[in-house]
């Protein structure tokens, strides 16, 4: 209709998608009133010129925020998965912070194995496997100078692993000694001929953490039934490797590090995943902070392609205006860096002018009179 | 083996542990070794710890023998004969002081009929687990934990008579109630602690009702017809101090009325209230700024004034003054040396004050509240029998604080006032509410305490019965004459050119950070430049080199140092503030050029 076309224009698509679907059936007078009322409506919305929308979203979600800080420290959803949330989380999240508390994943599966099957083996292929958890016992031989290891053919069994696989992955690991399978027992004997007790006893420490099978990262992993399906959930993430499993829905999974998203899947992915993140916290703390402000914060953190903390190394670092950068944390450090390179401040944006008590560029201080004469 | 540890130092071994701490406290109490000495057997590291050292918290509990405590009936008879002492009993080793220590290896039982063969001690009462001043809150067995604990801190800051010597003692912040009382509802530690000389709170008739809407939000409403009778009125006492001090080179204060050629000589209005000797006379009065204690001191720098100064260098006026936003009479004045034999003199100012809106009240309960109306006798509501209250409470702070000593105590304080009588309210031993309630009804009133009240304003009856009684209530030391303030202008900081911070500064109220945002959020631009005039400042900055010039007030003009008098200068409106950065950067070596440009 041509009302529609008229509308398109004036209107997102995604409002004008939503009348049509909603007015099926009436008269084209009536959508043409409806839409009236709707633009209307819209335009009311609009965030007006001049509106401080960056302290405000600051303002709501601070506001909101220090009513959390009691209740931090909440085992979150599932049985003895402990998920940092709250505000240690928020800030977690805000300050960009690349090393994770908690990294966790929640796997979602294809059909038929979302229905329970093989779920077991599916998860056991997930978890990450290192010597020491298939190993019963350690043993030097002070006069050989080996250490012998006895594996655990149990707990081989449930892996599916066999001992020469295993044998594999340790001698692959380094060429300071030779491994010798002898049964179910891994003999290990230093090539070096100037033998040393301590030698030994490092490489013991070191071969326990020697990487068997599974995913490089998950430590551990807990399925769950969630609604009418199972889902694995995961302590520790590595979102690349996990997607690479045949098993796995990777429309549905998902990871709580916004880094390693933003590596696999680009930066929009990055700042659905802040939101997200934010979000979450939000709804079980049971806030009620407005969306925008959450996607204006995100929006700042990804704005120039990579993701930047509310932090003075990350957003804070790129403001334009010296005086600004100084008046967040090290003030000395940002005026002599900037006197080094001649630094030029515009005074722009607010700080600077309530510095220097000039009138701030926002709400009642933006319009300038202008004058024409005739 | 057990090792023994005698103040935390090893001093043997023992075959038998257990059966040589029990026969070490045995030997204590027949009295062999010292009474304050404790030993505790730690059964996990089976080792002995003697205690004999100072800073330990011990506490008495009476022992316990085959489920029998050795304190008996005829011991409580000659107590009460008054043939024997508490400190005979310890002697006697029928009580004994347990540390933390040997408490470990003590069953301690609260009530008698609660022993068994397992115990070791009986507490001397329930209320031993209580602190003194919480001993003193009555019913506090019906309170919430953290509203006893509030109680009995508010109990610490009631105005009363807090010591009998007062009248000679120059105590800083102090404030006397002029009519203080023993409270109806009390507890036996106030008999113990001889509450009676110290008192620090009124029986006051307390009516739970809203009344006009100002007592909201814990404000109570206080009748001003009973203020004018006394109610809560105190003294507040203020000392000050002045000394001779002595300085090198043989010179001296003198405490005396300065000479007019004093440096920083007041008027003379302000020496006013002085006697010759430079101290006022007891009995005047005495407002902010006046001068209480004529003082004047040697010059400063007196080395290089000698050389120049022809006149003798005049001394420097030092006076003692009232302190701002204060006033007073004077009350008592002290001429005395001090310990280096400098003549010093010390003058209590007194200050009359009586409730008004802004004052701090509370109950014993935690449920304190701030005067938020006075009313007329005439306006209070009153009951059918005509009694007006002189405090009217918000009932809604109560279901949520669960305040129900409170309650208990109105109906105490109820029973005691119609009764003439003490009632005994202490936690756990108290008369029970149901025993008051009897007698309530006995002496014609309604057991449960409602009685029918009358809008004092309209002589209309109000629909719901209103729960009267008697309380015990204290006035705080917190009033508003000590904490009023406001400011338009007033004196400023030397280095920064912003207003002072504190009351006795006569200083601002800071519009901080936060409160900075909560105006860019609203984008009143305009109105947060304006708050923040306070120290704006005028500088001429030079359009060349982007520095602050100078202005030559002789030639009115102004000039640049640097670029000489030919570059053009024009004024900028800055914060003061701002220029000292200018200023510290110019220090660090930075140079901070100004760009100027229109604003229009």
């Amino acid at each position: 209709m041509k009302i529609f076309d008229e509308y398109k224009e004036k209107l997102p698509l995604k409002i004008v998608e939503e009348v049509r679907e909603h007015t099926k059936g009436l008269t084209s007078d009536k959508i043409k009133k409806i839409f009236e009322k709707v633009y209307d409506e819209y335009v009311s919305s609009l965030v007006d010129a001049g509106e401080s929308v960056g302290l405000i979203a600051a303002e709501s979600l601070g506001e909101r925020s220090t009513q959390m800080t009691l209740n931090t420290f909440h085992f979150a959803g599932v049985s003895e998965m402990s998920v940092t949330l709250g505000l240690p989380r928020i800030i977690e999240v805000l300050d960009g912070r690349k090393t994770l508390s908690t990294p966790t994943m929640e796997i979602y599966l294809k059909s038929p194995y979302n229905k329970g099957k093989d779920i077991q083996k599916i998860a056991a292929a997930i978890k990450e496997t290192v010597l020491d958890d298939i190993v019963d016992e350690y043993s030097i031989n002070i006069v050989d100078l080996t250490i012998e290891i006895k594996l655990n053919k149990e707990k081989m069994k449930e892996l599916s692993l066999i001992p020469s696989v295993v044998s594999k992955a340790v001698s692959k690991k380094s060429k300071k000694y030779s491994v010798k399978l002898d049964g179910d027992v891994l003999v290990l004997k230093l090539k070096n001929k100037e033998e040393n007790l301590n030698e030994v006893y490092k490489i013991k420490g070191a071969i326990k953490k020697i990487h068997i099978s599974g995913i490089k990262g998950i430590n551990q992993i807990l399925p769950v039934r969630r609604k009418d399906e199972f889902i694995i959930i995961t302590a520790g993430s590595n979102l690349k490797e996990v997607l690479k499993m045949d098993e796995v829905d990777a429309t549905r999974t998902v990871t709580n590090d916004i880094y390693e998203i933003h590596a696999l899947l680009g930066i929009e992915a990055a700042r659905q995943a802040i939101i997200d993140e934010v979000n979450k916290v939000l709804e079980s703390q049971g806030l009620d902070v407005d969306l925008r402000h959450v996607l204006l914060i995100a929006d700042t953190m990804c704005t120039i392609g990579d993701i930047k903390g509310i932090t003075r190394y990350g957003v804070v670092s790129e403001k334009a205006s010296v005086l600004a950068r100084a008046s967040f944390e090290t003030p000395l450090r940002h005026i002599i860096n900037a006197a080094l390179i001649g630094e030029k401040d515009e005074l722009n944006s607010v700080i600077e002018n309530v510095m220097l008590n000039q009138s701030i560029p926002v709400g009642t201080g933006l319009p300038g009179l202008i004058t024409k004469f005739k | 083996m057990t090792e023994v540890y005698l103040n935390d130092k090893i001093i043997g071994e023992v075959e038998n542990g257990k059966i040589f701490a029990r026969q070490m406290i045995d030997e204590r109490r027949k009295n062999n070794l010292p009474g304050d000495v404790n030993i505790f057997h730690d059964e996990q590291s089976d080792s002995i710890f003697i205690n004999s050292s100072k800073g330990r918290v011990r506490r008495p509990l009476i022992i316990v023998r085959d489920g029998k405590p050795l304190l008996t009936e005829e011991h409580l008879e000659k107590l009460e004969k008054g043939e024997m002492g508490f400190n005979d009993l310890v002697r006697q080793g029928i009580i004994e002081y347990l540390d933390a220590g040997e408490e470990e290896n003590a069953l301690v039982s609260f009530h008698e009929d609660e022993l068994t063969t397992s115990h070791t001690h009986l507490e001397i009462g329930p209320l031993a687990m209580l602190g003194l001043s919480t001993s003193l809150v009555p019913y506090a067995n019906f309170s919430q934990g953290s509203r006893v604990n509030i109680g009995s801190k508010s109990l610490k800051q009631g105005v009363g008579a807090y010591c009998s010597n007062w009248a000679t003692r120059m105590d800083m912040d102090i404030s006397l109630l002029h009519t203080p009382q023993m409270p109806i509802v009390k507890s036996i530690m106030h008999d113990i602690s001889d509450y009676r000389s110290h008192p620090s709170g009124q029986n006051i008739v307390v009516a739970v009702m809203s009344y006009e809407g100002y007592n909201m939000d814990d404000a109570i409403i206080l009748n001003q017809s009973s203020i004018e009778r006394g109610l809560a009125r105190s003294t507040y006492y203020r000392p000050y101090a002045a000394e001779e001090l002595r300085y090198a080179g043989g010179l001296i204060d003198e405490i005396d009325v300065p000479d007019k050629d004093v440096k920083g000589y007041r008027s003379e209005s302000d020496y006013a209230h002085l006697e010759g000797d430079g101290v006022v006379y007891v009995g005047a009065r005495v407002d902010e700024g006046d001068v209480i204690i004529g003082k004047s001191s040697p010059p400063r720098f007196l080395s290089s004034m000698d050389e120049y100064s022809l006149t003798s260098a005049s001394r420097r006026e030092s006076s003692t003054t009232v302190k701002h936003g204060e006033e007073g009479v004077v009350d008592f004045v002290l001429l005395s040396r001090n310990e280096e034999g400098n003549r010093l003199v010390q003058v209590r100012v007194r200050d009359q004050r009586i409730p008004e809106i802004g004052d701090k009240f509370t109950s014993r309960h935690g449920q304190k509240g701030i005067v938020g109306l006075l009313l007329n006798q005439s306006d209070m509501p009153f009951t059918a029998s005509g009694i007006v209250p002189d405090l009217i409470f918000s009932p809604h702070s109560i279901p949520s604080r669960m305040t129900v000593g409170h309650m208990i105590e109105l109906i105490g304080g109820k029973v005691g006032a119609l009764g003439g009588r003490f009632v005994n309210g202490t936690t756990f031993s108290a008369e029970s509410e149901e025993d008051l309630r009897k007698e309530l009804q006995m002496l014609g009133f309604k057991d449960n305490g409602l009685e029918t009240m009358y809008n004092g304003m309209t002589g209309k009856q109000f629909k719901a019965r209103i729960f009267v009684g008697n309380m015990y209530y204290m006035r705080l030391k917190y009033m508003v004459a000590n904490k009023i303030q406001s400011r338009a202008t007033g004196p400023i900081q030397l280095l920064t050119r912003q207003p002072t911070e504190g009351r006795a500064k006569e200083g601002g109220l800071r519009l901080g950070e936060m409160e900075k945002d909560t105006f860019v959020a609203h984008g009143a631009s305009l109105t947060l430049k304006e708050r923040f005039d306070s120290d704006i400042t005028t500088i001429p900055v030079c359009e060349e080199c982007g520095m602050i010039a100078v202005y030559n007030e002789w030639k009115k003009e102004s000039y640049c140092p640097m670029c000489g008098e030919n570059s053009t200068v024009n004024n900028i409106e800055v914060s003061y503030a701002f220029k000292l950065i200018l200023d510290e950067l110019k220090s660090l070596g930075v140079y901070p050029k100004l760009v100027l440009e229109n604003k229009y």
